[in-house]
């Protein structure tokens, strides 16, 4: 859900871009973070934890409490909360630590 | 290697104003921010500030950090760069960040640490469901990328980021079901809690959240009244319907850096956590490291102006940059300091720092 009219603040959001979130393809604006498009699309399940694969959203949104990591293009444990989004990119949910390749 | 005579670590309303004010007195700067703007917090506070007109009172915060970023624009003795954040203090005072996605080396000769601080976090079951959030983050989320945190919220805490945030999601069509509040007062300016009491959010002091519901997202909550020692008063529960809730339980100060670099810290609660001994020019207790700012303890940003500004003029006159006016701005800062903190809403501020100034071997 976006913000279409705000009395304050005006949202010159830019190109709008194509990216998967596991596997299924949804769209957001370049340069706004991954979380926020995902939030904004409907998606608060970002990942499990490691021990009780608990769910786990963002909480902080400015990169400091680790809450939102993902898998971005093969890479795990990316703050999507502060990661921009690109035009292609492969957003997964990480299960457990993640890999390092 | 890149060699300054200050470095200031964080670009936000304290970093920005310390930037400035050791510019003007003619020391070289270089500015260091981890995000890719300038402005730190005051990017999302879309209300107006109070404060006198040095802290630009009655200003909007979006507004304030533009005006902060802008006297740093062109300025030929201040450097600033953003997406680089800084990973360690050495001994040898060497300083090591992250820019480009490489890792690079700084020797300042004085540092201003102004890192800020971090959304506090309550215990309750399933407060880790994703859309239990900081207050920081729905304001980020909403007032920055213009996205919603959902449809109905429960504000946990009526300080004054609980109360202005709660405003701020009516603003944008939120609803709010409830602020509540642990203490049995309201912890933020009445003015705030007016406004959104006349849009007909009530705000239930002596009340606490006993755990949040829903399998893998919040589908709601359980609010309970508190009795005057902060025991929950059984029976007193009510469900409410939320997909959002929204923590504003105060903030703790951003110190790992201070750690790491040996600053000797103090337990003192009413500034938020483990803060740093300093003198009243706010160098710690290693020599040449300075802070200003929410991670010196957690207070507003018009009072985080001031102390960058004081932290920015005593790094730059202790290279002996400024004549006699070094002294006026410093009177003139600590001044406003004090004129910042001396109404009823700097009480808790003022018992905080009286600890901090009378534990034993304080330096001031």
């Amino acid at each position: 859900m976006r913000i279409s009219e705000h009395p304050i603040v005006q949202f010159n959001k830019g190109t709008k871009v194509k990216f998967t979130f596991d596997g299924r393809e949804l769209e957001g604006y370049e340069g706004e973070p991954i979380a926020a498009a995902l939030h904004a699309a409907g998606v608060r399940i970002l990942g499990h934890s490691p021990r009780y694969h608990r769910p786990r959203g963002f909480y902080c949104a400015i990169g400091n409490c680790s809450s939102c990591l993902m898998v971005v293009d093969g890479e795990p444990n990316v703050r999507v909360c502060v990661e921009k989004l690109r035009a292609g990119m492969k957003v997964e949910t990480q299960q457990g630590k993640g890999v390092i390749r | 290697m890149t060699e300054t005579e200050i470095l200031v670590i964080g670009g936000g309303p304290a970093g920005l104003r310390a930037a400035a004010a050791a510019g003007e007195l003619g020391a070289q700067v270089l500015v260091i921010e981890e995000m890719d703007w300038l402005g730190g917090q005051l990017v999302k506070q879309t209300h107006k500030f109070f404060g006198s007109k040095e802290q630009y009172a009655s200003r909007r915060g979006i507004d304030i950090a533009r005006i902060l970023a802008g006297e740093l624009e062109n300025h030929d003795r201040v450097t600033v760069w953003t997406g680089a954040p800084v990973l360690g203090i050495y001994e040898d005072g060497m300083v090591t960040a992250q820019k480009d996605n490489r890792h690079v080396k700084i020797k300042p000769q004085r540092i201003i640490v102004a890192t800020g601080a971090a959304e506090k976090v309550l215990p309750f079951p399933n407060n880790d469901l994703p859309g239990v959030y900081g207050a920081g983050a729905v304001q980020t989320l909403m007032n920055l990328h213009g996205v919603l945190p959902g449809r109905r919220v429960l504000m946990v805490g009526a300080g004054n980021i609980g109360l202005i945030v709660s405003y701020q999601l009516l603003q944008a069509g939120v609803e709010v079901a409830a602020v509540i509040e642990g203490a049995a007062h309201i912890g933020g300016y009445l003015v705030h809690a007016a406004k959104i009491r006349r849009a007909g959010v009530p705000i239930l002091t002596r009340h606490t959240i006993k755990e949040a519901q829903g399998r893998e997202v919040v589908e709601g909550a359980v609010i309970q009244q508190l009795d005057e020692n902060w025991q929950p008063v059984p029976g007193t529960e009510q469900q409410l319907e939320v997909d959002v809730i929204c923590l504003a339980v105060g903030l703790t100060p951003l110190a790992d850096l201070l750690w790491q670099a040996g600053c000797e810290m103090r337990f003192i609660p009413e500034l938020g956590g483990h803060v740093p001994y300093r003198n009243r020019l706010l160098e710690t207790t290693r020599p040449g490291i300075y802070v200003a700012g929410d991670v010196a303890g957690v207070e507003e940003a018009s009072a985080a102006m001031v102390e960058g500004r004081l932290a920015g003029l005593a790094a730059a006159r202790s290279l002996g940059y400024g004549g006699p006016e070094a002294e006026a701005y410093l009177e003139d800062a600590l001044r406003q300091l004090h004129a910042l903190r001396s109404g009823p809403a700097g009480e808790k501020i003022r018992r905080g720092l009286e600890k901090l100034e009378t534990m034993e071997g304080v330096p001031c």
